[in-house]
């Protein structure tokens, strides 16, 4: 059986234009695998597939091997977690209660216990506060815990994105342009945070990358999937992928005009 | 800025001041804490009715019936982020509901101190089938096409009352016969009293289920959702069920509400719960503050002085009975819109949000002071 998660020859169609064309991938177990393009290159397209907002045209997803239809409320049940562009935290909620509501899914207590305040309900609370302050420390940022995040630099406010996801405790990780409106420091302890992740001994989680930063990308990508105009044009290692002329082509506008044609 | 310094604890955040961050504020399970907030406001409750007149009394049993329905809406509007102009609707509802019920019960000869308690839970429960139908096609809508659509339920209701007369009596409205004080309390207990008994256990009762939810996951989903859909539903929240059950929820409180207001007025009629009901309850929870509790004491409370206000301001006037009469109708109205304009100016966290903000500053200085 194959692990971890495959899409086989996905195809999405936004009236004439063509946002994905046939493609495949595949992010086995442990492992951090990028996505990279230039704008408008069908990444987001791509992750929003994965994701359950679009619905592919062609093509299908398997998790483990089973089929895959997403539902964005359901993905956490699945295992798999995902980082919006610009961290989209809930502005009203604090940092802690950020992080406590992206494991939602694990909370047990049912409304009624909920509405009549019983013990039953206050001890999934406390189970998940806990643990969302276990996530937030392992990043090194439980002392914002009661912080509401539009006081945080960006920074930080990247880290609790990370956390809510990590809150939820997947297997697969998709991370949506984590390096934006980082400076370079941040990057760099960004990078070391994501190559942890798959080897880590709780929780190890495969990581799926969307990233404009190629420092990033080729620092922490086991390997690396390289999209245009909506196709795979290369796949492969991180130097695999820096030697294609077809990627340095892509990058340079070389083709476009080829390609648009 | 490294992200060294950036991720360095604050020098000194608000709440943890008190303990380690993100430990738990307070001690002790959520219901014993709020069952004894209940206990001792209720305590004074009993000690304030026998301290002031019967009209006061009754005043106060109105504002605990309001207080039901605008801390339903808070929850709904401040916490959920939905606007809801029908509210006034939902309190109807309640009212006919309790209506219908106790006077099924006198017509069958039926007597006890258990009649009006199983009439208040058949209008929750009436309340909630009517919310959770509005609350379905709520979830499916944003912003002026909620407030819209609200708004014809708003407007819908009441006309239903008018249209099926034979069941509502149209206009008129039907009386709501109700027991009364049981005679253990003595034969000359103020009924009065006894309404704002009444009235005040059952909105306690009422407010301490909403903050125990409100402190719950429960709580927290209905915030998440309101700050950004998308998010929430990446986080494993289930967005449109969500917003059924915060318009469920806040459905059956205002339900509570209009079963109260009209167990104190001992009628209801479609005249008292008009369109202008519903825009007083939400201006109600914006002068308050938006998703606080306990600010929807504070806008229940001017619901009901307002009239009273009204009142008195035009009888500083000489005017002629018609005028007199104009201006007593719309000047509740007015106050209430300056008072909204000027409280989203001056504090836009409502009375509630400004109390606890000069609580908090009074609290520093103290400790400054001690320090």
């Amino acid at each position: 059986m194959e692990q971890g998660l495959a899409l086989h020859h996905i195809g999405v169609r936004f009236g004439g234009l063509t946002a994905l064309d046939d493609v495949s991938l595949r992010v086995p177990p442990g492992r951090v695998v990028g996505v990279i393009g230039p704008n408008g290159a069908g990444k987001t397209t791509l992750f929003n597939v994965i994701c359950g907002f679009i619905t592919p045209d062609s093509g299908s997803l398997t998790l483990d091997g089973r089929p895959l239809r997403p539902r964005p409320h359901r993905l956490t049940r699945l295992g798999i977690a995902r980082t919006l562009q610009g961290t989209g935290l809930f502005a009203g909620l604090t940092v802690l209660e950020n992080v406590m509501a992206g494991a939602t899914h694990t909370a047990r207590a049912g409304f009624l216990p909920a509405l009549l305040g019983l013990p039953r309900s206050d001890r999934d609370e406390e189970r998940l506060r806990r643990e969302a302050l276990d996530v937030l420390d392992g990043l090194g940022i439980a002392g914002h815990a009661d912080a509401a995040p539009g006081t945080l630099p960006f920074a930080v406010r990247q880290r609790v994105a990370l956390a809510r996801a990590l809150a939820a405790r997947p297997r697969l990780l998709l991370l949506d342009e984590p390096a934006g409106g980082l400076g370079a420091e941040d990057i760099a302890e960004l990078a070391e945070l994501i190559r942890r992740l798959p080897r880590r001994e709780t929780d190890p989680c495969a990581v799926l990358l969307v990233e404009h930063h190629m420092d990033l990308v080729m620092a922490v990508c086991d390997e690396i999937v390289v999209l245009d105009f909506g196709r795979v044009i290369a796949a492969g290692t991180p130097d695999d992928v820096r030697d294609d002329p077809a990627v340095t082509d892509a990058y340079l506008g070389a083709e476009v005009d080829e390609a648009a044609a | 800025m490294s992200a060294t310094r950036a991720v360095a604890p604050p020098q000194e955040s608000p709440v943890g001041a008190a303990g380690r961050p993100g430990a738990p504020r307070r001690r002790g399970g959520t219901l014993l804490r709020h069952l004894a907030v209940a206990v001792v406001a209720g305590l004074l409750l009993v000690g304030v009715s026998y301290a002031v007149e019967p009209f006061r009394n009754f005043q106060l049993a109105t504002v605990a019936a309001y207080l039901c329905a605008v801390a339903g809406l808070t929850v709904l509007t401040g916490l959920n982020g939905q606007l809801s102009l029908g509210h006034g609707a939902l309190m109807a509802t309640g009212a006919y509901t309790v209506a219908l019920c106790q006077n099924a019960f006198y017509d069958r000869g039926l007597t006890g101190g258990w009649l009006l308690p199983v009439s208040l839970a058949a209008a929750v429960v009436a309340t909630v089938a009517v919310g959770a139908v509005v609350g379905v096609a709520a979830a499916r809508l944003r912003g002026p096409y909620l407030a819209g659509v609200t708004l014809a339920v708003a407007i819908v209701v009441p006309a239903l009352a008018v249209t099926f007369d034979g069941v509502f009596n149209g206009e008129q409205g039907l009386s709501v016969p109700v027991e009364p004080p049981p005679l253990a309390l003595g034969p000359y207990f103020p009924y009065e009293r006894w309404q704002l008994w009444v009235a005040g256990a059952a909105t306690l009762l009422a407010l301490v289920l909403l903050a125990n939810l409100v402190g719950s996951r429960y709580g927290r989903t209905f915030r998440a959702v309101r700050d950004d859909e998308v998010a929430a539903r990446l986080a494993g929240i289930h967005v449109a069920r969500t917003q059924v059950l915060a318009f469920v929820v806040s459905a059956a409180t205002a339900g509570l509400g209009g079963a109260l207001l009209a167990v104190l007025a001992q009628s209801v009629s479609p005249g008292a719960f008009s369109m202008t009901l519903s825009l007083f309850l939400l201006m109600a929870v914006v002068i308050g503050g938006l998703g606080r509790l306990a600010g929807a004491v504070w806008g229940a409370v001017l619901l009901v002085a307002l009239p009273d206000l009204s009142h008195s301001v035009t009888e500083l006037f000489t005017l002629s009975p018609a005028a007199a009469q104009r201006l007593e109708g719309n000047l509740p109205l007015a106050i209430f819109g300056t008072t909204l304009i000027v409280v989203m100016i001056v504090a836009p966290g409502g009375v509630q949000g400004l109390l606890s903000r000069l609580g908090r500053a009074v609290l520093a200085r103290w400790r400054a002071r001690r320090s």
